[in-house]
């Protein structure tokens, strides 16, 4: 197993770098000019080619992709102009919320989505299958920051269920010891359930913002792969067997119908990061997407490129992972590799 | 009939009188739903196998033979609808009986082997695991005990080394080794009645007869019934007592396995006799039997359904019904005109 991990991990260094230079070669073509917004509006020319030269950004293009590289070795992602402080710190702080965030709206995702699809494929054309047609469609159709907006309007201003959409945590508490960083995770390490549960309703209407987009994609192919299992021969000869129906339908049909599900996870992951951006911004979730939008408004290159590059490497990790779970799923894979 | 006794068919046919068959099929026809029209895949079809007895179920394919085993297993496919007849698995009405009363059944009194060994397991389960499901299920052995069991049951179909081939995967087994899987699966519980769908189909000449000897000894010693079914006439007539040849959802011929072999009297037998393989025959006399099966979407199906493939057919062998003669020798025959 670790030796197929390190050779997976070889195999993703010509990502990683491949991420490394599109970070660069990005940040350089946004329009904008940091060194202007950096100087402020009321700086003369001299300023402005001070701060230009400071910053490295006179130099030919070649010549700053090494020097770029050289700060990336030491760890330097550069400062972000906006908050003044390195970018490596700002990311590392903000992406634990990023990461709660995406990783709760995966996790409802998955699970309304794999039990939407079991059930519309155990009763195919049935009055479920097509409900739950419908409310794939749906959220398909609707972007996530719509969604968001929606379940504000209708959870917190219509019903006020839902607490003001207003980051982590509402005023009243505060962040439990950092472990983790999770707040989720946290609070219950902490023992602190008065914080979890204001972690908890924070973060519920966000997570289902960014899910739901995610539950089409998953109950379709769940539903899919489970058809094609329960019409496959071990399933009959299982129920010949005697099997129960539980047994059949979990144990045997829904293991092997997961196998193209985790596959579809991870690209599903790579919508919601993208998705991340916007609804953070919509419920001031002071996550790395929220950080990003702020920083690209006002060409604040580093904070950008820093971004770019954390995706980067979480998609990475996260193909990772997928592998990882695919073989733990499918003992077949082991002899292919 | 109590549920007790109904769920209990090897002590029901141990109670009877021996000549009470542990499985009667009677007068069973199914038809299939289809986009195209509906198949008329089987017509009063009626087989009965005793305890101890291994009938053999020979026909071509899409002759009904599979139907007729999942119609038995209460299996068959959403579309397929069982129009008539009934169904007796000792003392028991398999049709009437409950989703759960069949659930209990399978795998313990009433069980099947596979046609493809290696798609008929789960792919991603170890297969001493899959046996230790059917053990769980049925045999009242706990968790904890399955996996010994489980390996004792590999061990008696005859699988080297059981502990570890128990943890191993269908992919990591031989063709042979998953159908002695599949065996061990369908005997875990000693069912009453065997049934095996094509057992040696897809496996080699070599493995064939030792998969056959590996079933049929079982069967034999636990005193089972067991249907074979097999377009090998050959085979049939090696392995089995009793030999009943369908031809496209009929049976038309049953009779015990020598004698039907030696004196056929439906044209549709003799020929396929004539397309055996036999020691002391040259390979060119084997003669192909023209046509094919008719489709069993048409409305307008005749009587005899062989007709069109038969020397002897008269425009009579069209009219309904379609004779079945039975005489005293225990033979039947669905023919206006026998040899």
């Amino acid at each position: 197993m670790l030796a197929v991990m390190a050779r997976r991990m070889a195999a993703a260094l010509p990502t990683l770098a491949g991420v490394v230079v599109v970070t660069f070669l990005l940040a350089r073509a946004l329009p904008g000019d940091p060194a202007a917004y950096f100087a402020g509006p009321a700086a003369t020319r001299e300023a402005v080619e001070q701060i230009r030269a400071a910053l490295g950004l006179d130099r030919p293009l070649h010549e700053q992709f090494l020097l770029y590289l050289r700060d990336l070795a030491r760890g330097d992602l550069g400062v972000s102009i906006t908050t003044g402080q390195p970018v490596l710190h700002d990311i590392l702080a903000r992406l634990p919320a990023s990461a709660e965030l995406t990783l709760l709206g995966l996790l409802f995702a998955a699970t309304v989505g794999i039990t939407l699809g079991v059930l519309a494929a155990l009763k195919p054309n049935g009055w479920l299958d097509n409900a739950c047609r419908v409310v794939a469609t749906l959220g398909v159709c609707l972007p996530a920051f719509f969604t968001g907006l929606l379940l504000i309007y209708v959870f917190y201003y219509l019903l006020g269920w839902a607490p003001a959409p207003l980051g982590r945590l509402d005023a009243f508490s505060s962040p439990p010891p950092y472990v983790t960083g999770f707040f989720l995770v946290d609070s219950l390490l902490a023992g602190d359930a008065e914080t979890f549960v204001s972690a908890a309703q924070q973060i519920a209407l966000p997570a289902i913002a960014l899910g739901i987009f995610a539950v089409a994609p998953i109950a379709r192919i769940t539903r899919g792969s489970m058809l094609a299992v329960m019409g496959s021969d071990f399933i009959r000869a299982a129920r010949a067997h005697g099997l129960s129906r539980r047994k059949v339908v979990v144990a045997y049909a829904l293991r092997n119908a997961l196998l193209p599900v985790v596959t579809t996870l991870g690209m599903v992951f790579s919508f919601l990061l993208g998705a991340n951006v916007l609804v953070e911004k919509v419920f001031a979730w002071p996550g790395i997407g929220s950080y990003a939008v702020e920083a690209l408004l006002v060409s604040d290159y580093a904070p950008v490129q820093g971004f770019v590059m954390t995706m980067g490497f979480l998609y990475v990790l996260l193909n990772l992972a997928i592998d990882l779970l695919y073989r733990v799923i499918d003992p077949r894979v082991e002899v292919a590799a | 009939m109590t549920d007790a006794a109904a769920l209990a068919p090897a002590a029901t046919a141990r109670a009877a009188p021996p000549r009470v068959p542990v499985l009667d099929v009677a007068g069973l026809s199914v038809q299939f739903r289809t986009r195209s029209g509906t198949v008329h895949a089987l017509d009063e079809v009626s087989l009965q196998v005793h305890r101890g007895e291994c009938l053999g179920v020979v026909g071509e394919s899409g002759s009904g033979k599979s139907v007729t085993a999942y119609a038995v297993m209460r299996l068959l496919d959403p579309a397929a609808r069982i129009t008539a007849g009934r169904i007796t698995f000792g003392g028991m009405d398999i049709l009437a009986a409950s989703e759960r009363e069949m659930a209990d059944l399978r795998g313990r009194e009433l069980s099947m082997i596979f046609q493809n060994p290696r798609a008929a397991l789960n792919p991603i389960r170890q297969v001493g695991m899959q046996i230790a499901d059917v053990l769980v299920r049925h045999g009242g052995v706990t968790r904890a005990e399955a996996p010994a069991r489980a390996a004792a049951l590999l061990a008696e179909v005859g699988i080297p080394d059981p502990v570890r081939r128990a943890k191993a995967y269908p992919f990591e087994l031989s063709g042979g080794m998953c159908q002695r899987v599949g065996i061990a699966l369908a005997l875990a519980c000693r069912p009453a009645l065997l049934i095996a769908d094509e057992p040696t189909t897809g496996l080699d000449v070599t493995t064939q007869a030792v998969i056959m000897d590996l079933v049929l000894g079982l069967a034999r010693a636990r005193g089972m019934a067991t249907v074979l079914i097999t377009h090998d006439l050959g085979l049939a007539s090696e392995y089995c007592d009793r030999t009943a040849v369908m031809h496209a959802g009929h049976v038309v011929e049953a009779a015990p396995a020598a004698d039907l072999f030696a004196a056929p009297r439906h044209p549709y037998t003799a020929k396929l006799i004539a397309a055996t393989p036999q020691p002391g025959r040259a390979l060119s006399d084997l003669a192909a039997i023209p046509g094919g099966l008719p489709d069993l979407r048409r409305g307008d199906l005749p009587a005899c359904r062989f007709l069109d493939r038969c020397e002897r057919a008269e425009p009579g062998c069209a009219v309904p019904p379609l004779p079945r003669h039975l005489s005293e020798d225990g033979r039947m025959v669905a023919c206006r005109h026998p040899l």
